[in-house]
């Protein structure tokens, strides 16, 4: 039985892992051995999205999926069960943008690729990345921004870092609708990714992992 | 005599579409200059999307929503909410900087208008967003799972009376009123006019009749600056508009996560309301069109592009119908003008099934050497002069970037110098560079 959800996960079979979950539960499975498993289903849709045999509806609903069983389980969990992290990335639709999708993925293929994300919303301050930075101590901000605007909200957020004495030894990503290598120049961010894919291995170059 | 309309071929109406637009009804032209300079434009843009010759030159085309305005230090906000700075600046903008086509100050609208209506599907610059923001989206599911058979069995009724009371906040009491073809005989008059006696509703239309009475006080402003717009020597290459009947349900009704758990939840609802969905958008694009006497029917694409959809699910959902509509308006003889965001290097083998000169694409970050490969030779393709670049970028940048646009996408014609993105914002430099750098670069010998 073991793997049953991570393979119904990964497939995006709802009803089926639903379904399982419910009974693997009524028969005594240990409900943090299937919330491992529902992790590695994650993993594989992950790794899908980034081979590009998934796309994004993919994986906004395998997150659906994801809540649903977490909604079953949920009763059933201890609390304060942390799981090892690869380290904390810091991220957020810049100042005067509410757009969120482009950002959600990013933070969804952190998440499911081990890192611990500080997810700030959209339209946020820079200071609110500066206080964010120093009370994480995060090595890595993720600044999104699909709006021209964004441009100019992204570099005054990382002159705000810079002029906060945090800038030494972060590193800065930045992405969305018109991001370009252009722009990362224009912002004084260390990189642009043009897809969550290379936000992940963005982050992984810096602070490791696989 | 002449051929009535429904006697027609689809080339034949495009022709006398085509004229319509070239004559120029009812526009006094400011001098002999203006008026060639007009026709002039009309006849290079013809010759562009036609694919039938080459044209003189490159048609300019720089895609602005407040970057006509910015450029002047006009804020968004006043935008929406002085028309006569909106107009103002707008017709300085084509004094100084001479594109080919102007784009309609119309795609601002009215602040006024929205917070009458209370609308809700946006926040606009001093409404939820700053004063020198464009208006932003706000994701949302307008329409619930649940509405996909109401949607599809009367779009209209649906409109009316579950998508409208929820996305405008003083029109919501309109869910009150009864279905419109519930009223047939004499039996059913009183008895569906009761509705129309509820304080709400007569609130609701009160505040109808005040959005109205704004609109008209906008609308002169921009149809004055229209007309004079034409008078200066400048056509526009917007008639009509439209939407691929994915994205209505992606943006408009469900949303973009709402739409992507539609694929997997319930895919046959997804299909049959884009079938209902399908004729409507025809309909609107060469109705609007039509009404503007300007063939070219305007159709922002949104989720459709690379990444959004897998290429079973592209091939399935936006596809089929999305061709549909381009085929639809292009055989009432309008034109479709793609306005594609993001992407489309994967979609792109999807197109080499459109006809000769059936409609034109204007892209935004697809791989332009390719595209000319694959359906230049024929369907019109333009834009992806990046945005970043414009604003962060030089001159000499900008004219780099288009030498390459027009040497390699612009080869033997069909290529419009175009943003790949509605710009907010403006760099006079680099704009200047674009527009100044095509027109003496992007003759064709």
């Amino acid at each position: 039985m073991a793997g049953e959800l991570v393979k119904l996960l990964s497939e995006l079979k709802e009803q089926e892992a639903l379904n399982f979950v419910e009974k693997a539960l009524a028969e005594g499975v240990d409900p943090m051995e299937l919330l491992g498993d529902a992790r590695d289903g994650m993993n594989i849709v992950g790794q899908k999205f980034a081979t590009e045999e998934y796309f994004i509806p993919d994986l906004v609903f395998s997150g659906e999926v994801l809540k649903g069983i977490v909604k079953i389980l949920e009763p059933h969990l201890k609390k304060d069960e942390k799981t090892e992290r690869l380290g904390k990335v810091v991220i957020g639709t810049a100042a005067g943008d509410i757009h969120d999708i482009g950002k959600d993925l990013v933070v969804f293929m952190l998440d499911v690729n081990g890192f611990e994300v500080h997810d700030l919303g959209i339209d946020v301050p820079a200071q609110k990345f500066v206080d964010t930075i120093k009370e994480t101590g995060s090595k890595v901000v993720g600044l999104s921004g699909f709006l021209t605007l964004a441009f100019q909200s992204m570099k005054d957020t990382v002159d705000a870092i810079t002029e906060a004495g945090l800038r030494d030894d972060l590193k800065i990503m930045i992405g969305g609708g018109q991001i370009d290598e252009q722009v990362r120049s224009y912002t004084g961010a260390d990189a642009y990714g043009k897809d969550a894919m290379e936000a992940v291995k963005l982050a992984k170059g810096w602070i490791g992992g696989r | 005599m002449e051929k009535k309309w429904e006697e027609m071929s689809a080339e034949e109406k495009r022709e006398a579409r085509f004229a319509t637009w070239y004559a120029a009804e009812g526009v006094e032209f400011q001098s002999p200059e203006a008026e060639a300079m007009y026709k002039a434009s009309v006849t290079r843009f013809k010759d562009t999307v036609l694919m039938e010759k080459t044209p003189d030159r490159v048609p300019i085309f720089p895609i602005g929503t407040f970057m006509q305005t910015d450029l002047y230090g006009v804020t968004p906000y006043e935008c929406m909410y002085d028309y006569d700075k909106l107009v103002s600046t707008n017709k300085q903008f084509l004094l100084d900087y001479k594109p080919d086509y102007y784009g309609s100050p119309a795609f601002i609208g009215s602040g006024k208008i929205l917070e009458i209506l209370e609308f809700r599907q946006y926040r606009w610059p001093g409404h939820g967003v700053s004063k020198n923001s464009g208006y932003q989206c706000v994701e949302g599911e307008y329409m619930k799972a649940e509405d996909y058979p109401s949607l599809i069995d009367d779009p209209s009724d649906f409109w009316l009376r579950t998508w409208i009371p929820r996305v405008f906040g003083t029109l919501a009491p309109l869910a009150n009123l009864a279905p419109l073809t519930w009223l047939w005989e004499i039996v059913a008059v009183s008895g569906l006019t009761v509705p129309y006696g509820i304080p709400d509703v007569q609130n609701a239309l009160k505040a109808l009749l005040e959005a109205g009475n704004e609109a008209m006080v906008w609308f002169q402003k921009i149809q004055a600056f229209e007309m004079e717009a034409k008078g200066m020597g400048f056509p526009t290459a917007m008639g009509g508009a439209a939407k691929a009947p994915y994205d209505i349900l992606a943006d408009t009704l469900r949303g973009t996560r709402g739409i992507m758990t539609d694929l997997y939840r319930r895919p046959e609802m997804v299909s049959k309301a884009m079938e209902r969905i399908t004729p409507l958008q025809i309909k609107q694009g060469v109705g609007m069109a039509t009404m503007a006497g300007n063939p070219m029917v305007f159709m922002p694409l949104h989720k459709g592009a690379d990444g959004f959809l897998s290429d079973e699910q592209f091939r399935t959902f936006y596809w089929p119908p999305l061709k549909d509509v381009i085929l639809g308006i292009a055989s009432e003889g309008c034109v479709p003008f793609l306005f594609c965001e993001g992407s489309f290097n994967t979609r792109l083998k999807y197109l080499e099934e459109l006809p000769r000169g059936s409609c034109f694409w204007i892209f935004d970050r697809t791989d332009m050497a390719k595209a000319k490969e694959l359906i230049g030779d024929k369907i019109c393709i333009g834009g992806n002069v990046p945005a970043g670049l414009l604003l962060t970028g030089t001159p000499e940048q900008v004219k780099a970037y288009c030498k390459e646009l027009i040497d390699v996408a612009g080869k033997g014609g069909g290529f419009i110098m175009a943003t790949g993105t509605g710009m907010d914002e403006g760099k006079p430099d680099t704009l200047h560079a674009m527009i100044d750098f095509t027109r003496e670069y992007g003759v064709y010998r």
